[in-house]
């Protein structure tokens, strides 16, 4: 058979988990979506724009604004058969699902012996920076990563979203699938062909020998950034994507670590008692001995998110803070 | 011999072969409830336990309009929802010790009994945490076409959970499957509803157009019949009801609550144990229309108390879980 060069395909954030939802609602008749405004608006993100049209209103389920209501219903229907896909259309609403996703879905498992399964997707968002003020910014993921029985994902390009998504649908447990919202046109390569990509495997965005970066999500494109700063400065910076939360793959932040002997940790969560906290303690625990700088954590600062631009930016990791915290790191080598 | 039917109640839901079934069922979780109490006052059981002594018929009678495969969720005061739907007193027993051979292994206890051979999706420790598992359940039932209808139980301080009306609502535009069980047994934990509780229960129904009625909670074949028929019309794609189910605790709020007088008075308590008791009403129907007599009744409580008494056996004699198995479970 004569090779055939084909060209690598460029799709946005959006189109990514467009086609995954597609292809798993195609492959699996249990899977439906359920959440505000999604069938014949597509969601306010334009995210799944088109899908009522080919999988109907009765899979693509517009619901009352009713998050805790909708996310119950779906806890249930993932009990008794089905394989719900729950719509959180901000994070910060997630506020308004935590009895059934703490409570509920997280330990349904648990608390019975095993005997009940709650294969159930909750997708939302999280990130600062479109001048949506306090309730409508947040990235509360770390809250989900606190609790047994959850798994958190937390997609960085077009090709990790497809593929986590993908695994997500078919996981067995309820797994929490955050999208960072001013991500959603950014493109990148993905195959049209079949792929999954697990759980619990982390990604090298970038290899370097002097400083390892992890970063989540919003921040991995803020890191690529801030690495290519630090090259022109003379400092090779490892981007490490755990790609999912919980489960987390210490194992390739730990070797990098050990590797580069300097550690930043980067997450659009709040710092305080946060994501980056963890990773910092996992680092600490893990390659203590292997460090010559204590482990560098950058968060959102401790405030609800401001209104005003010049306020909000201030809040949140940027290139250049990243930049000039890392070469400080490395006592601007 | 073999006893006829009476006549007034020639109806085949109400054949004294059910109503005897009833009879050993609704006794059959009084001794359960009579068993962890007093397994509590000797300290053998670890934590606290929400007994439904009292209310008996209420489980009782709308599981018995159920099929096996109908599912329902039940709430901290569980143990007779269990039951009622097919429970087996020893993995009760056994899981309200924490022992491994519970019907969760031990993991759950009391407030968390869930068991999928019986359609039992669990017992919840958050007032009207169920609510929507319930109306989630009628969705898939729907959904899936499988006839299944969902019985949501809840005490009437779940009435002051936003939850209930957002499912309410959902069920009622989705026509889904599923009857929201008000047990109204006047008190949430150690208030009396009528301080907790604005306007009329059974309006909320008809505001989410789903109708809504009542019934006597102490009279099983009262509660039976509105059930079935709500459950028909369920199964037959008419959608969710409301039914308001009107009955009293006898024990405090858990095992522990015993010194009650500053909520409610003994004359009260006694009043319903003398008049409205749902035991004592229907053996006073099955020997007042000689469907049964004394003794056979009789019969049926050494019956049911041995069962017990094995049960309870069985359980203390398990052993616990081993610690290995603390981690798992977890994730399925």
């Amino acid at each position: 058979m004569p090779e055939v060069a084909t060209a690598i395909r460029e799709l946005t954030l959006a189109e990514a988990i467009r086609e995954a939802l597609a292809e798993e609602l195609r492959r699996d008749s249990r899977v439906f979506i359920l959440g505000e405004d999604i069938a014949e608006a597509g969601h306010p993100f334009k995210v799944l724009t088109g899908l009522v049209s080919e999988f109907g209103p009765e899979r693509i389920l517009d619901t009352p604004i009713s998050e805790a209501g909708f996310t119950a219903v779906a806890v249930g229907a993932a009990m008794t058969g089905l394989r719900p896909i729950v719509d959180i259309m901000f994070g910060d609403f997630l506020t308004l699902t935590m009895d059934q996703m703490v409570n509920q879905a997280a330990k349904i498992h648990y608390m019975s012996g095993g005997k009940w399964k709650v294969p159930m997707v909750m997708r939302t968002t999280l990130g600062a920076t479109r001048r949506s003020a306090a309730q409508h910014s947040q990235s509360l993921h770390a809250w989900f990563c606190h609790i047994p029985g959850l798994k958190v994902v937390m997609p960085s390009t077009p090709y990790d979203a497809k593929g986590l998504l993908k695994t997500a649908i078919r996981d067995e447990n309820p797994v929490v699938f955050f999208e960072d919202k001013m991500m959603y046109r950014l493109k990148g390569p993905v195959p049209a062909e079949e792929y999954t990509i697990p759980l619990g495997v982390a990604d090298i965005k970038r290899a370097g020998d002097d400083i390892t970066i992890v970063a989540t999500s919003s921040m991995v494109q803020v890191a690529l950034g801030a690495a290519s700063l630090l090259e022109d400065a003379g400092i090779s910076a490892e981007i490490i994507d755990p790609r999912t939360l919980w489960p987390l793959d210490e194992k390739t932040i730990l070797d990098s670590v050990k590797k580069t002997s300097r550690a930043m940790v980067v997450d659009e969560g709040y710092e305080r008692f946060g994501v980056t906290a963890e990773i910092a303690s996992v680092i600490a625990q893990g390659a203590f001995f292997d460090l010559e700088a204590p482990v560098k954590r950058m968060g959102a600062m401790h405030v609800p998110i401001p209104f005003s631009p010049p306020l909000e930016d201030v809040t949140v990791p940027t290139e250049k803070s990243l930049f000039e915290a890392a070469r400080a790191l490395c006592g601007e080598k | 011999m073999t006893s006829a039917v009476h006549p007034s109640t020639s109806d085949a839901a109400t054949s004294t072969e059910l109503l005897l079934r009833m009879y050993r069922r609704m006794l059959m979780i009084r001794l359960f409830e009579e068993q962890v109490n007093d397994l509590y006052t000797r300290a053998l059981m670890p934590g606290l336990a929400h007994l439904y002594i009292g209310e008996e018929a209420v489980a009782v009678g709308i599981c018995e309009a159920l099929r096996p495969d109908d599912y329902i969720t039940s709430t901290h005061r569980g143990h007779g929802h269990c039951l009622a739907k097919g429970a087996s007193p020893d993995k009760m027993f056994a899981e309200l010790l924490g022992k491994e051979a519970g019907y969760c292994k031990g993991k759950g206890g009391s407030m968390h009994i869930a068991d999928p051979d019986t359609g039992n999706l669990g017992a919840n420790a958050i007032v009207g945490g169920s609510t929507g598992i319930a109306t989630g359940a009628a969705f898939s039932a729907k959904r899936l076409g499988t006839g299944q209808v969902v019985v949501c139980f809840f005490g009437e301080g779940a009435l002051g959970q936003g939850l209930l009306y957002e499912v309410m609502n959902l069920a009622a535009l989705w026509k889904l499957p599923v009857i929201y069980v008000c047990e109204n047994n006047l008190y949430n934990e150690y208030t009396h509803y009528s301080e907790t509780t604005a306007g009329d229960i059974l309006a909320r129904g008809p505001a989410f157009g789903v109708p809504s009625e009542s019934v006597d909670g102490q009279d099983v074949r009262a509660v039976h019949g509105t059930a079935t028929r709500l459950v028909n019309r369920a199964r037959n794609g008419e959608g969710p009801a409301l039914l308001l189910v009107n009955t009293y605790r006898y024990m405090g709020h858990h095992v522990g609550d015993v010194s009650r007088e500053y909520y409610r008075s003994k004359q009260e308590e006694q009043q319903w144990k003398t008049d409205r008791d749902p035991i004592k009403l229907l053996a006073d129907h099955l020997t007042a229309q000689n469907l049964a007599d004394r003794a056979a009744l009789d019969r049926i409580h050494a019956e049911v108390k041995a069962d017990i008494d094995k049960a309870v056996q069985f359980a203390l004699a398990a052993p616990y879980p081993n610690v290995d198995k603390v981690g798992q479970d977890v994730y399925a």
